[in-house]
């Protein structure tokens, strides 16, 4: 148990951080060069991280999976990002959004990394500013601010519904200027399926080049992964097709604890599933629900009517409607977070007042928005995102109510780190999304961005300075030692079976089933049944993926399916510790969701005396269990309560 | 509906490529283009074909992967959007569609529709960016600035990067690309100080690539995903002869 050390710093809560800065090791600037770094992932962490480590003048070699760091998946979050700078003068402070972290978390996250997180929230945003980053702003020419779920209070900085664009176009134009100087070596199309470890530290990455099919082998000091969740295990969700788990997962079966897996985010307000064909679903962003109003009809008959075509949402009377948030949750109304808005989504559906042609979307509304304050407003706020609703559904949502349905967004849970963002693999530090450390059980919005931003510029290049500090002596790491040359062969072993199998089934094919299973029983609604039943499927699936996947093509060169495969290999094994994870877990917080443990209202209903505790799973063997290791939440500074939306 | 599709198939760089034909079936019309594509691709896995490379990733119109040249249009025949963004409901039954790469000197074609856009990296690296370390920096509301500029610098800003704007220009031309990242800049404080700089050295970059010059015919504007408008050029042009003349 030793290893689950949190590190966390002593000392009362606001100054932990300010107390590590001052006693940690530090590196001289002569000799940074002497050090290499590996950066997986150039998204906000490992976009952020490779720049800021490159001008503190350490050797960065940073990998991507696109053609271009600017795409990183990032790019795609739309509403904004939370800092506590009380420019609204509403009444926030960096204790209040530590607290609302932690409370939408549904106290399942560590203290003091939430806190940190919210104190360096505010270096964030003057960065981004400095940068160029184009934030909205008011008429005097000040910043902008918006209201996300979870809140009280608006403290969300937003550049249109494109902020994580822009966000990361500020982390690629800072690592830009590293590459050009010199300090920051840049790899794209290369896919990690491998971290290397020599003496029990992490010294390198194995990687497969994606044009030419080649594997690579790269050496570091030390090696941080930015490489995002493993949403994509359900197949469909909101994450990009190339986004995977892979790195994590590798970097688990090297000797990494995995935390909390079963904690996945549903996002409430995402384009309903319309085709047995389609690929990802997208989201329509949380900030839409500042001015829009969730809501089914009331009567079944009329949701009978308009499943089958015969009404339309805008020919039923508002005493017909069941704005069902608004009316649960009071003080928090459409702003609930988002595991809440989710659930009673489906809750809604479930009970037969889901809308759309398959019963399982609701309505989100803006038609008294648009009276309000004139449709110019609304167009100016949210256009792109009418404008993609549009192009997608084919309706304009001017008109009439978009429909929405909760679908896969984010990972809550991630590799074990502790609070100097390290795993248990000493030398491999792990950021963002593909971390565990700062979301709990539920993520609120706009706190994604912040928590890549935070990690890569402000928190990584101080901790593994620290880390790096005693490195200095050890010298540059040549790859074709035993460890190299063994992970390598151990890679390729892997890549020769899935062509050895010579099946008939698509790798697509299987990662549909998988979807499937994950989205039944490992979904919104969890329970012992469908766990078990789940475990024992996927178990099954996996099985069969080893005896009837089809890769076609060579080994050599572009191979897309064989990539897709060494992918959907790794997911069929992570559904499985998900499934487990949530099996042990016998209470509901945040996302996690059990049917048998909820209050009777239907809210999620936990078991403080025994599951105050991060879940850390170590990777046993093939044929074994994974080993459950215990981190306990210990809560200092926040009272915890049952979550309350209903008064503020 | 069912098409007859004629795709680019290129096995890589140096090879020589040629159109293949291959009829789909059954495709719905609220389908996007590239949930055709993976039909198509799934269709030829399962013959033990080899699938159609081309580049995707988000899905949402956003990342800038996608580039597919359709019927001689940049990502397609619906206007402001990225391929795969467009849906087939743009499309008829029993209609050919001909899929081509990007077709541009410095995009040199990868394998069938993927091509090398590194080129744009290169661009930015010559000067995108304010060149600031991180921290250090001002508190960001220490200088207001115009919400009319702001709101200019982030339509210039929204550029994506897909290269749309090179394919679509008959001289292969990047400069509604290379304007945009200038006229961000240039609309803002932060990227005044260094203006001269940047523009003179995107430029001089830009040209030494091989992209062609602006002959003003607006085809990037009226192909660009993000509806980046040509004024950003003009506002290139004036940066660029003003940092020449100062």
């Amino acid at each position: 148990m030793a290893k689950l050390d949190s590190k966390v710093p002593k000392g009362p809560i606001a100054e932990k951080w300010t107390n590590y800065k001052a006693h940690q090791n530090l590196v001289n600037p002569a000799n940074k060069r002497k050090v290499d770094v590996i950066v997986v992932g150039t998204g906000l962490v490992g976009g952020a991280a490779a720049a800021s480590l490159g001008e503190l003048g350490f050797n960065v070699k940073v990998f991507c999976i696109q053609d271009s760091p600017r795409r990183a998946h990032s790019i795609a979050a739309q509403g904004g990002i939370n800092a506590a700078k009380n420019y609204p003068n509403d009444g926030d402070s960096v204790y209040r959004l530590f607290y609302d972290t932690v409370k939408g978390g549904d106290y399942r996250a560590r203290e003091a990394n939430v806190y940190r997180l919210a104190e360096v929230s505010n270096n964030i945003i003057d960065q981004c500013v400095a940068q160029g980053v184009p934030f909205a702003r008011e008429y005097g020419g000040l910043l902008d601010n918006r209201s996300f779920g979870g809140a009280l209070v608006s403290r969300t900085f937003y550049a249109r519904g494109q902020t994580g664009q822009q966000l990361l176009l500020g982390a690629y134009s800072a690592l830009s200027k590293e590459i050009k100087k010199g300090s920051v070596e840049l790899f794209t199309r290369r896919e990690v399926l491998d971290i290397v470890k020599i003496d029990g530290k992490a010294r390198g990455i194995i990687v497969r080049n994606l044009v030419t099919g080649e594997l690579e082998r790269h050496g570091a000091h030390a090696v941080l992964l930015g490489t995002g969740g493993y949403g994509n295990v359900f197949f469909l969700s909101t994450n990009a097709m190339t986004s995977n788990g892979g790195a994590a997962w590798r970097a688990y079966k090297r000797g990494a604890y995995f935390a909390n897996p079963s904690f996945v985010q549903i996002h409430p307000t995402c384009i309903p599933v319309h085709g047995a064909y389609q690929s990802k679903l997208t989201l329509m962003s949380e900030s839409l629900r500042n001015d829009g109003r969730i809501w089914v009809p009331k009567k079944k008959e009329d949701a009978q009517k308009i499943q089958k075509g015969e009404l339309k949402p805008t020919e039923i009377a508002e005493e017909d409607r069941d704005y069902y948030l608004e009316r649960r949750y009071p003080a928090f109304g459409n702003l609930v977070p988002r595991d809440v808005a989710s659930r009673a989504a489906k809750e809604r559906c479930d009970a037969g007042h889901g809308v759309g042609n398959t019963g399982l979307a609701v309505y989100l509304d803006f038609e008294d928005a648009i009276k309000r304050l004139g449709r110019n407003v609304i167009e100016a706020r949210y256009g792109n995102l009418f404008q993609m609703y549009e192009k997608i559904v084919d309706e304009n949502p001017y008109g009439t109510p978009m429909m929405i349905y909760p679908a896969i967004h984010y990972t809550m849970g991630g590799t074990w780190v502790d609070y100097e963002l390290q795993s248990t693999i000493p030398g491999l530090f792990v950021g963002g999304e593909a971390n565990f450390s700062d979301h709990g059980a539920n993520r609120l919005g706009a706190s994604a961005l912040m928590q890549g931003l935070s990690d890569g510029y402000f928190v990584l290049p101080y901790t593994m300075q620290n880390y790096l500090a005693d490195q200095i002596t050890v010298p540059h790491f040549k790859t074709d030692g035993t460890e190299f040359e063994q992970t390598e062969k151990e890679v390729q072993a892997r890549i020769d079976k899935l062509f050895a199998v010579k099946g008939d089934e698509t790798v697509d094919s299987f990662h549909r089933r998988l979807g499937h299973i994950m989205w039944d029983n490992v979904g919104m609604a969890r329970n012992k049944e469908g766990l078990e039943k789940a475990i024992k499927e996927i178990q099954e699936l996996r099985k069969e993926f080893w005896q009837r996947v089809k890769v076609p093509g060579e080994k050599t060169g572009m191979n897309v399916e064989l990539e897709k495969a060494l992918r959907v290999a790794d997911f069929l094994e992570q559904g499985e510790l998900m499934a487990l994870d949530a099996l042990t877990r016998n209470e509901s917080s945040g996302g996690h969701f059990r049917l048998e443990y909820q209050t009777e209202e239907g809210e999620a209903l936990r078991d403080d005396k025994n599951f105050t505790h991060v879940s850390a799973w170590e990777y046993m063997g093939d044929d074994e269990p994974a080993k459950l290791h215990k981190e306990p939440l210990v809560y200092e500074n926040i009272e915890v309560k049952q979550r309350n939306y209903k008064t503020a | 509906m069912d098409l007859k599709l004629k795709i680019w198939r290129q096995q890589g760089p140096g090879t020589k490529g040629k159109f293949v034909e291959y009829p789909v079936k059954n495709i719905s019309a609220d389908a996007s283009f590239l949930e055709m594509m993976d039909i198509l691709n799934e269709e030829l896995v399962a013959k033990g074909e080899e699938p159609v490379a081309f580049d995707h990733d988000c899905r949402e119109g956003i990342c800038g992967m996608c580039s597919l040249y359709i019927n001689g249009n940049p990502h397609g025949p619906d206007s402001a959007i990225t391929t795969c963004q467009l849906h087939m409901r743009k499309f008829k039954d029993g209609e050919t569609v001909v899929i081509e790469p990007w077709r541009a000197k410095p995009f040199p074609v990868i394998k069938d529709l993927m091509v090398d856009r590194s080129a744009f990296d290169d661009i930015i690296q010559a000067g995108g960016y304010v060149s600031i370390n991180t921290g250090g920096v001002p508190d960001a509301n220490d200088i207001p600035i115009k919400k009319e500029n702001a709101d200019l610098a982030m339509d210039a800003a929204s550029c994506i990067g897909c290269g749309a704007c090179v394919a679509a220009c008959k001289n292969a031309s990047a400069m509604l690309f290379v304007s945009a990242k200038v006229s961000q800049f240039a609309l803002l404080p932060q990227g005044k100080i260094e203006a001269k700089r940047r523009v003179e050295s995107m430029v001089a970059v830009m040209d030494d690539i091989g992209f062609g010059n602006c002959t003003n015919t607006y085809a990037c504007e009226a192909v660009c995903p993000k509806e980046i408008s040509v004024t950003n050029i003009a506002r290139m042009n004036r940066e660029f002869f003003v940092a020449k003349v100062s």
